[in-house]
C-alpha cells in the first residue's frame, strides 16, 4: 500500500515513513510541538483567526468550515469547554485517519492542545471506533510521553494553560462517527444523535460547549499555525484551504493513502497514473466513488477526459462530493446494482433506529434489492426505490439518511443499464420498450 | 440495525440476582477508567467497562452486568439499553478466537467472497456460527478501515490484511 504526497510537499504524511514516528523523541526532532508553543504565545483570538484564514474544513466528511465552528463557542461561558477528537472513521472507503493516529498521534495531540487552548477547554477526549483498540494502546503510550514532558496536563510548558487528554473507546456503530451521536455514546448511552440546535458549540458534551473535530482536521491544526492560515491556505485554493487525504482503495494497481494540494487536477491522471492504472490493464474503469461510501457515485464518463478538479467545489461540479475521502474505484466487472446493494445493506445494519424514515426506509430497501438479487427483480422496483429514497432523504433525523438514499439515487440515475438487466429479466419486452420505461422513471 | 436486539438476546436473558465478582487489578482498572470523567459522569465508563465484562466473562452476561449497574449506580436497564445497542457487544459464549470479516464494498470487489468460503469450507461452519469445539466463530462485519489492504479480516482485536486463501491458511494454522 502507497502511502505518500503528490503535487505538494508532504504535511499531513511527513511521517508517515520515518522509523519510530509514534514516539514523541521523533516528534520533536521533525518539528513537533513548536506550533504549541507558538500558539501560546498568541491569543485565543488570533488562533481562531488563522484557522478561519486558513479555509480549514471539516476533513470527517461534513466539510464545515473548522475555524467558525471553532467561533461558535461560547468563550465567556462559565461552563467548562470540551474538545472531542472523532477518531470513529468507519465510513466505507475511508482509512486515512487511522494511518495519522498509528504514525503521527502526537500531532493530533498538539491539534487538540492548540484547539483546547483556542476554545478555553481544559478536557479533550479521543473518541476511536471500538476496532481500532491497537490505536487506542499507542495512543496512551503517546499521551503518556506527552504528559512526562509537560506538554499536557498542569501548567503545560509553563504557561498558565492547563489541559487533559483522554481516550475513549466506542464499541462498533457507524452512526457515532455523526457528532452528536459521538457525544451520547461519550456520556455512556446509546449512540443517537441529538436535535441541532442547540449545537454541540453551545450545549455538547455534558450540556457544556463542545467542538468535535475530525482527526484530519486536527493534525492540520498545527501546520496552519507553525505557516500561518494564508499560507496554508495557498497550497489548495481560495475556498478549499490545504492539503486533502484521499484513501484510494479497489480497481488500482496502487491503492494507498494520498496527499493532494486541494485543487489538484485532475481525477484522471489521478487513478490512471498516480495510483498506477486500473488493476488489471484489460478491465476499463467503470465507476468512482470519491468521497467515501455517502456520496453520489461518478461513471466514467464524467471522469474521462473531463479534467475534474479535486476539491469541495471541483468534485460538486462533476456531480459528486470530497465527502471523507474515501476513493472507491471500480472497473467494468462490477455490476452496480450489487455494489449499490452492499452499499444499502451497510445503512441498514448502522441506522440507529432512532426516527423511522431512515430506520424503516433502509430495511424496504434492503429487501426491494434482496428481491432484485434473487432475479424477481419488476420494471417497477426502479421507481419504487427512488420513492423511498425520496422518502428518507431530507426527512431523517440525521445526515445517515441521507446518505442511504444518495448512493442509489446516483447509481439508478448514472448506471441504468446494470439496473435494466436485473428488473427486466422476467419480463419480455423489446429493448426500445425498456429504454422507455428506464427514461421515463428517471424524468 | 444497530439498535435492534440481537435475535438471540430475549432468548438468553434469564433474571438473576447474581453479582459477578471481579480480582482487585480487574477492580482497579475499572476505577482507572473512572477517573477520565467528571465525578458526576460516571455512566461515560459504560463501554469501556463493558468491553472489561465481555474480557473477563466472555460475554455480556446478567450477573456482569447486575455488577456495572451497581459499580456506576444505574440501572440495570441502562446497562441494557446502552450495552444492545453496540455490535462488538456480544451476549452469549463465543469462540476463542472471533473471525471478523469485512464484507463491505471495498472487500467484497477485491475478494472477500473468496475469502469468506475458503474460511467457512475449512472450519465447517457458516457465518454467525461457532466450530463445535470452541475455538472459532466467524462474523461478517461491516468496513472496519483497511479498505486499501482489502480482502481483510480481523480477527480478535488483531487486524490481517492483504488475505489470499493461503495466507488465511497460515494464519488460521497459527492460532492455537
Amino acid at each position: 500500500m502507497e502511502i505518500r504526497a503528490i503535487g505538494c510537499e508532504p504535511l499531513q504524511l511527513k511521517r508517515m515513513h520515518i522509523k519510530d514516528s509514534h514516539t514523541l523523541k521523533v516528534y520533536l526532532e521533525t518539528g513537533g510541538y513548536q506550533a504549541l508553543k507558538k500558539a501560546l504565545d498568541m491569543s485565543q483570538e488570533q488562533i481562531i483567526e488563522e484557522v478561519k484564514k486558513s479555509a480549514l474544513r471539516g476533513r470527517g466528511g461534513a466539510g464545515f468550515p473548522t475555524g467558525i465552528k471553532w467561533g461558535f463557542v461560547p468563550r465567556s461561558s462559565p461552563k467548562p469547554k470540551y474538545i472531542v477528537c472523532n477518531a470513529d472513521e468507519s465510513e466505507p472507503g475511508t482509512f486515512k485517519d487511522r494511518y495519522l493516529l498509528e504514525r503521527d498521534p502526537h500531532a493530533v495531540i498538539e491539534g487538540m492542545l492548540i484547539a483546547a487552548y483556542a476554545l478555553g477547554a481544559r478536557t479533550g477526549y479521543i473518541y476511536f471506533r471500538g476496532e481500532y483498540k491497537y490505536l487506542i494502546d499507542i495512543m496512551e503510550k503517546a499521551l503518556e510521553e506527552a504528559r512526562t514532558a509537560n506538554y499536557l496536563g498542569q501548567n503545560i510548558l509553563g504557561s498558565d494553560f492547563s489541559c487533559e487528554i483522554y481516550t475513549h473507546t466506542g464499541a462498533g456503530a457507524y452512526i457515532c462517527g455523526e457528532e452528536t451521536a459521538l457525544l451520547s455514546s461519550l456520556e455512556g448511552y446509546r449512540g443517537h444523535p441529538r436535535m441541532k440546535p442547540p449545537f454541540p458549540a453551545i450545549e455538547g458534551l455534558y450540556g457544556c460547549p463542545t467542538v468535535v473535530n475530525n482527526v484530519e482536521t486536527l493534525t492540520a491544526v498545527p501546520q496552519i499555525i507553525e505557516m500561518g492560515g494564508d499560507a496554508w491556505r495557498s497550497i489548495g485554493t481560495e475556498k478549499s484551504g490545504g492539503t486533502k487525504l484521499w484513501s484510494v482503495s479497489g480497481h488500482v494497481k496502487r491503492p494507498g493513502v494520498y496527499e493532494l494540494p486541494m485543487g489538484y487536477k485532475d481525477m484522471e491522471k489521478f487513478i490512471m497514473e498516480d495510483c498506477g492504472g486500473m488493476l488489471r490493464a484489460d478491465k476499463k474503469l467503470k465507476a468512482v466513488i470519491p468521497g467515501g461510501s455517502s456520496v453520489y457515485i461518478m461513471n466514467a464518463d464524467q471522469i474521462i477526459g473531463k479534467g475534474v478538479t479535486m476539491d469541495y467545489e471541483g468534485l460538486v461540479a462533476a456531480g459528486s462530493a470530497v465527502g471523507s475521502g474515501g476513493f472507491i474505484v471500480m472497473d467494468e466487472t462490477v455490476d452496480i446494482m450489487e455494489s449499490t446493494k452492499n452499499l444499502t445493506e451497510f445503512y441498514k445494519h448502522e441506522s440507529c433506529g432512532w426516527c423511522t424514515p431512515c430506520r424503516e426506509g433502509t430495511d424496504w430497501l434492503v429487501k426491494i434489492f434482496n428481491r432484485i438479487a434473487e432475479g424477481r427483480g419488476r420494471p417497477e422496483d426502479a421507481q419504487l426505490l427512488l420513492d423511498i429514497c425520496d422518502n428518507i432523504e431530507g426527512k431523517s433525523f440525521c445526515p445517515l439518511g441521507d446518505a442511504a438514499a444518495w448512493p442509489i439515487q446516483s447509481a439508478i440515475k448514472r448506471f441504468p443499464e446494470d439496473f435494466k438487466k436485473w428488473l427486466f429479466r422476467n419480463i419480455n419486452v423489446d429493448e426500445v420498450t425498456a429504454n422507455v420505461e428506464v427514461e421515463s422513471i428517471l424524468r | 440495525m444497530a439498535g435492534s436486539l440481537p435475535t438471540d438476546f430475549t432468548n438468553q436473558i434469564v433474571y438473576t440476582e447474581e453479582v459477578a465478582e471481579f480480582s482487585p487489578e480487574v477492580i482497579e482498572e475499572m476505577k482507572s477508567h473512572l477517573k477520565k470523567y467528571p465525578s458526576d459522569r460516571k455512566r461515560s465508563a459504560l463501554i469501556p467497562l463493558l468491553f472489561i465484562i465481555q474480557r473477563e466473562r466472555g460475554y455480556i452476561d446478567p450477573p456482569g452486568v447486575n455488577f456495572l449497574a451497581k459499580f456506576l449506580d444505574l440501572t440495570v436497564t441502562d446497562v441494557w439499553e446502552t450495552a444492545t445497542f453496540y455490535s462488538m457487544f456480544h451476549f452469549r459464549p463465543i469462540g476463542k478466537y472471533h473471525i471478523q470479516i469485512c464484507k463491505t464494498l471495498s472487500c467484497k470487489i477485491m475478494g472477500e467472497p473468496n475469502i469468506t468460503e475458503h474460511i467457512c469450507k475449512r472450519l465447517g461452519i457458516k457465518p454467525g456460527e461457532t466450530t463445535p469445539d470452541g475455538k472459532f466463530t466467524i462474523s461478517m462485519v461491516e468496513c472496519l478501515g483497511s479498505c486499501g489492504t482489502a480482502p481483510m479480516m480481523q480477527i480478535n482485536f488483531d487486524y490481517y490484511e492483504n488475505l489470499t486463501p493461503e495466507k488465511v491458511d497460515e494464519i488460521l494454522d497459527s492460532l492455537q
